[in-house]
């Protein structure tokens, strides 16, 4: 469970979040859907603890992470909107680096590793450079190496970018198959058509939280494409 | 509760395999004191007469006075090229991997520190040997107690390093670093010339000279190279060290850390 609540956060005088809160479920895999500016990196950042804010509260798998920071840090499986493997080494490396970021050394580390390498289908591969994979693998050794310390929560920040049609939707369907397994997925995006119908859904937009529930309920039929539209005054702006 | 030491292993491994994978640095970074000791040295041992003076006990040659001052330069530039390594890490993202480890930030930076000292003290050895081959030796005893000198230099230098990180918004502006930190701290330093040299031309330079923290990196290296201790150097890297620590977490706290612009 990731629960936030009235979080605030300005760069200066630009309020880039405004007393958003929110919840994400166990077993959900919830889409924070806003276009490009509406605060969705600031609110990664703040939940990652990148940076922290005064203002408002976040819990991790019931661990405060402003007192807890720690706790709530291990119980959270994250993938960054920036490619984060050391492409120098291999991919075996890689993983093993984060285990041991996560305190995992020794066979402990070694058994799960391979799992993940199973899981992604290259085992064999695992000793090649992470430079010989292409983006679609690449984004997919990082969320298999998100999961190596089996967190409770799962914060995926666009990780889609800069993929093809195919390797973008064999990463959405996974992270949902995962959300079904029991995970707490909170998704970011601003691409309508990675959010499916049964999904929970946030909207925010100019660092305000405008809408949340359940997708299906929240369009009432309407695709979700115009929906978000409709709700963000994109094509107005576009337009002007 | 996280076990620290395999993050601490992983981190300083991380480092090293990054070092031995950028083999032009490796390069650079060996062939720039050699060219220093080899061509600076020879051309200027006839312009510079040197008195005896502490450590020494006898008259040496140029080449022998400026090796301490170029392992403190392999120290300077290794701090700096950490640095700039951290600004790169931030640029790309792995430094989000490393500060969402589920360990305080002091000791994730701590270990980035331990790495980057760790890979410039092995330099400074391979420096030393092949100092040693062009025949410019030392008290067998001094390789093995200039260890230390060369950790707690490295680690202040490392510490101004990450300092100065935590305060350059992006890549682009580090050549001015580079003009602004490394160019004066090594120049205005002992490390060329004793400071009592530079006393003769300008009192102020002197001074300049006395209270910069790599002159007295310097002289610990120089002191400890022949078993000896200067405690004055000891105190001033000990509490510029310090000083530069406290300045990196400031700088990297994440309730008020630059990080928050740049992402």
């Amino acid at each position: 469970m990731l629960t936030v609540s009235d979080l605030s956060f300005s760069y200066g005088a630009k309020q880039a979040l405004d007393g958003v809160s929110f919840t994400a479920r166990p077993g959900r895999f919830t889409a924070l859907l806003g276009p490009n500016g509406a605060g969705k990196s600031t609110l990664y950042a703040l939940l990652t603890r990148l940076f922290t804010t005064p203002t408002g509260q976040i819990t991790v798998a019931g661990h405060d992470l402003a007192q807890a920071p720690r706790q709530a840090l291990a119980a959270m499986g994250v993938v960054f909107q920036q490619p984060t493997l050391d492409l120098d080494l291999t991919i075996r490396q890689n993983l093993s680096y984060f285990a041991a970021l996560h305190g995992l050394s020794g066979r402990d580390a070694a058994v799960r590793i391979d799992a993940a390498l199973d899981r992604l289908a290259i085992r064999d591969r695992a000793g090649e450079k992470a430079r010989a994979l292409n983006g679609g693998h690449r984004r997919r050794t990082e969320l298999a190496r998100a999961l190596i310390h089996r967190p409770k929560v799962l914060l995926c920040d666009e990780p889609t970018v800069g993929l093809d049609a195919q390797a973008r939707a064999a990463i959405t369907d996974h992270v949902h198959d995962l959300a079904e397994d029991g995970l707490t997925v909170l998704w970011a995006t601003h691409l309508t058509d990675e959010v499916r119908p049964g999904d929970d859904l946030l909207l925010l937009h100019h660092g305000r939280l405008r809408a949340e529930g359940r997708t299906e309920e929240l369009t009432g039929g309407q695709p979700l494409k115009d929906w978000f539209l409709s709700r963000t005054d994109v094509q107005v702006e576009a337009g002007t | 509760m996280i076990r620290r030491f395999p993050a601490f292993r992983a981190i300083v491994t991380r480092e090293v395999l990054r070092f031995v994978h950028q083999r032009e640095r490796f390069l650079a970074a060996l062939v720039r004191p050699l060219v220093w000791l080899l061509v600076f040295a020879a051309g200027f041992r006839a312009a510079l007469g040197l008195s005896i003076i502490p450590p020494y006990e006898t008259y040496i040659t140029y080449e022998t006075y400026i090796t301490p001052g170029l392992c403190g330069m392999i120290l300077l530039f290794n701090g700096m090229q950490t640095s700039l390594s951290l600004v790169y890490d931030r640029e790309m993202g792995s430094m989000r991997l490393l500060l969402t480890a589920p360990l305080p930030r002091w000791f994730l930076l701590f270990s980035k520190l331990c790495g980057a000292t760790f890979i410039g003290i092995l330099q400074c050895y391979a420096f030393l040997v092949i100092a040693g081959l062009f025949g410019i030796d030392h008290p067998p005893l001094g390789y093995l107690t200039i260890l230390p000198a060369l950790i707690l230099a490295g680690l202040m230098l490392g510490a101004l390093g990450l300092a100065i990180s935590s305060f350059i918004k992006q890549l682009e502006n580090f050549a001015g670093v580079m003009n602004f930190v490394i160019f004066p701290m090594f120049f205005l330093s002992s490390a060329l010339y004793p400071l009592w040299k530079m006393k003769e031309s300008s009192e102020l330079l002197y001074w300049i000279c006395a209270v910069n923290p790599f002159t007295h990196a310097v002289e610990l290296i120089r002191f400890a190279l022949y078993v000896n201790l200067s405690p004055i150097a000891l105190l001033w890297t000990l509490v510029a060290g310090g000083l530069f620590t406290a300045l990196a977490l400031w700088g990297y706290d994440p309730a008020r850390g630059m990080i928050r612009k740049r992402g």
